[in-house]
């Protein structure tokens, strides 16, 4: 099951809704100092992060080995200067995510209002069937869709890989536009058609302006989980066809080589600023 | 309503068209696909040769080799999603009752914005022959040689622990949250040590956020593939790395086939009896509800 978490982290707003009894409840209750919760949170945040800090100190190392020999930027030169294939691999990553997440974004978004709005004879299977990939383990994904292209003579290839992330990528996109919709008032749409405006306008200057926060972090949701999947790509990629997750496990497989320790602390870097500007960019939508 | 019930049957087809052609085309056809083909009899050079239906493949599903794999699948999964789930519990409470929840939550997925595979590697790392853990317990004296950490069905475990457990703290921080805490006050004034409103008041409380948590962090550990491929050795492969191997190296799709209809199986199984498990929940809160505002 491939989880939504960096996607619900995006949408948290500080200020959340609470009953008033709780946020009472919490002001009263104070937490002695180092209870056993405190204690347990600090262990596990020394687990969450000691990888990370690992990876950090060793891409600064002078050797190749895991010992340490003396402070080198050496691996940063090699990942910048004299890494063309995983820069290939880093741009493949980038246009399978963006196009299908594109896609997805926009089968998605029409199958929400579909779905939320009108009520037809499909309507429980589309609802179903769109719940499903979430469910499913990636492997089985994964090779089905390996075994399908297999069938119908396909090339594994990019355009392989984009479907099967598009595949992987609409449930995300349809759930958060539903979750939007819910919050919605019909009314708005009825006004809209007394008003003398047709479907196509109501969907264009209504629909989709209301749904737009929905449709931006679906979009994104898309394109990080796109960036991040290793699974079902490995058993849909051909040759020639290596994102940056491919890439990073034929490094690991064979022969580790230091330069994932820079490009690792180079992509840690990258997606905390990433997610830091998206954000402010979803506060500054939604306060739109 | 009745104008607005004509538009709404009218174009519901229409703008739902593209994602259930979509998923029709490229979910439900390849897992039709498996479904059909582990009926199938195996081809001379890989592939299937269609029209011979046999339950060849199921039968190789009982070969000792695969029973033991899906118990060992089983019982990993089972053995990481409880100390997922035991470490997540008081994680969860903490950040139930901090005043900075936001920074705490930011804190708990930063590591998480970390490509999957280099957290894995960032793992292999530390518990590597050469590694960070083995060069510190050497260096202060402790052994004179290293440890082998790698490759074990503790290195899966350990891995997959670290992989899962944002994916139960987040569930039950959810829920702890909307807890009120003022009952954990009551239980106390009313004479119950610490331990007794925890486990009296507070879980059953938020039996429906634990529920989610086991769901998000059981069902990928059982589905697991890339963890024990990289971390785990030949005795600690999972039912993901069994289905791979039929597919790529031993080519017998009809075996790979049977053996992901397991995993569906069991997977979806998983999935009905935690359901169903939330409802009766449900059920019960609107029932107590009832009988309160009867009286």
């Amino acid at each position: 099951m491939k989880l939504n978490i960096k996607g619900i982290i995006t949408n948290l707003t500080p200020g959340k809704a609470k009953g008033e009894a709780a946020r009472h409840a919490r002001r009263a209750y104070r937490q002695k100092p180092f209870s056993f919760s405190q204690t347990v949170f600090i262990a596990a945040l020394i687990f969450l992060f000691l990888p990370l800090l690992v990876l950090i100190v060793y891409s600064f190392n002078e050797s190749k080995g895991m010992g340490w020999t003396g402070f080198s930027m050496v691996w940063y030169e090699q990942l910048f200067l004299h890494s063309r294939d995983l820069w290939r691999a880093f741009w493949n990553s980038i246009l399978i995510a963006i196009t299908s997440a594109g896609t997805a974004t926009v089968f998605g978004t029409l199958g929400a209002v579909g779905v939320n709005w009108y009520r037809f004879r499909l309507r429980n299977y589309v609802q179903a069937i769109s719940f499903l990939p979430m469910i499913l383990p990636e492997v089985i994904i994964g090779v089905s869709l390996s075994l399908f292209f297999a069938g119908i003579k396909l090339k594994l290839g990019l355009l392989t890989i984009f479907i099967a992330h598009t595949t992987f990528n609409l449930p995300f996109v349809f759930l958060m536009v539903m979750a939007r919709l819910d919050e919605f008032d019909f009314s708005i749409i009825e006004a809209a058609h007394d008003l003398g405006a047709n479907e196509q306008q109501t969907f264009l200057k209504v629909t989709v302006p209301i749904c737009m926060p929905g449709i931006v972090s679906g979009f994104l949701t898309a394109v990080t989980i796109s960036l991040e999947d290793f699974v079902i790509t490995y058993f849909v990629a051909g040759p020639g066809s290596t994102t940056l997750p491919l890439y990073i496990y034929s490094a690991i497989r064979f022969g580790v080589s230091p330069v994932i320790n820079a490009l690792s602390v180079v992509m840690i870097l990258g997606t905390v600023a990433l997610t830091y500007l998206l954000r402010n960019f979803l506060k500054y939508i939604a306060a739109k | 309503m009745s104008a607005n019930s004509s538009i709404r049957r009218h174009y519901g087809l229409f703008y739902s068209a593209p994602m259930t052609v979509w998923f029709t085309a490229f979910f439900l056809a390849p897992l039709l696909i498996i479904v059909l083909y582990s009926f199938l009899r195996k081809g001379l050079y890989g592939g299937v040769t269609m029209g011979q239906f046999t339950l060849d493949a199921y039968r190789n599903l009982s070969n000792p080799s695969f029973v033991i794999i899906t118990i060992r699948t089983l019982v990993t999964a089972l053995i990481a999603t409880f100390i997922t789930i035991l470490i997540a519990l008081p994680c969860g409470y903490f950040m139930a009752r901090s005043k900075n929840q936001t920074f705490l939550l930011l804190l708990i997925i930063i590591p998480f914005w970390t490509n999957f595979l280099i957290r894995v590697f960032a793992w292999m790392n530390i518990l590597g022959n050469n590694g960070f853990l083995n060069d510190l317990l050497i260096r202060i004296g402790l052994i004179d040689n290293y440890i082998q950490f790698l490759y074990n069905q503790g290195s899966v475990i350990l891995v997959l622990v670290y992989m899962y457990l944002p994916y139960a703290i987040l569930p039950l921080f959810s829920t702890i949250d909307k807890f009120d805490f003022s009952l954990l006050e009551a239980a106390r004034d009313l004479g119950a040590t610490k331990p007794q409103s925890m486990f009296r008041v507070l879980l059953p409380n938020i039996r429906s956020g634990l529920y989610t948590a086991v769901l998000f962090t059981f069902i990928p550990i059982f589905g697991a593939y890339a963890v024990p491929l990289l971390v785990g050795g030949k005795d600690s492969y999972m039912l993901g790395n069994v289905i791979a191997d039929q597919l790529t190296k031993a080519r017998n799709w009809p075996l790979a086939s049977a053996i992901s209809m397991v995993l569906t199986v069991i997977t979806t199984a998983g999935v009905l009896i935690m359901m169903n498990l939330q409802k009766k929940d449900a059920n019960r809160t609107v029932d107590l509800k009832a009988k309160g505002a009867g009286n």
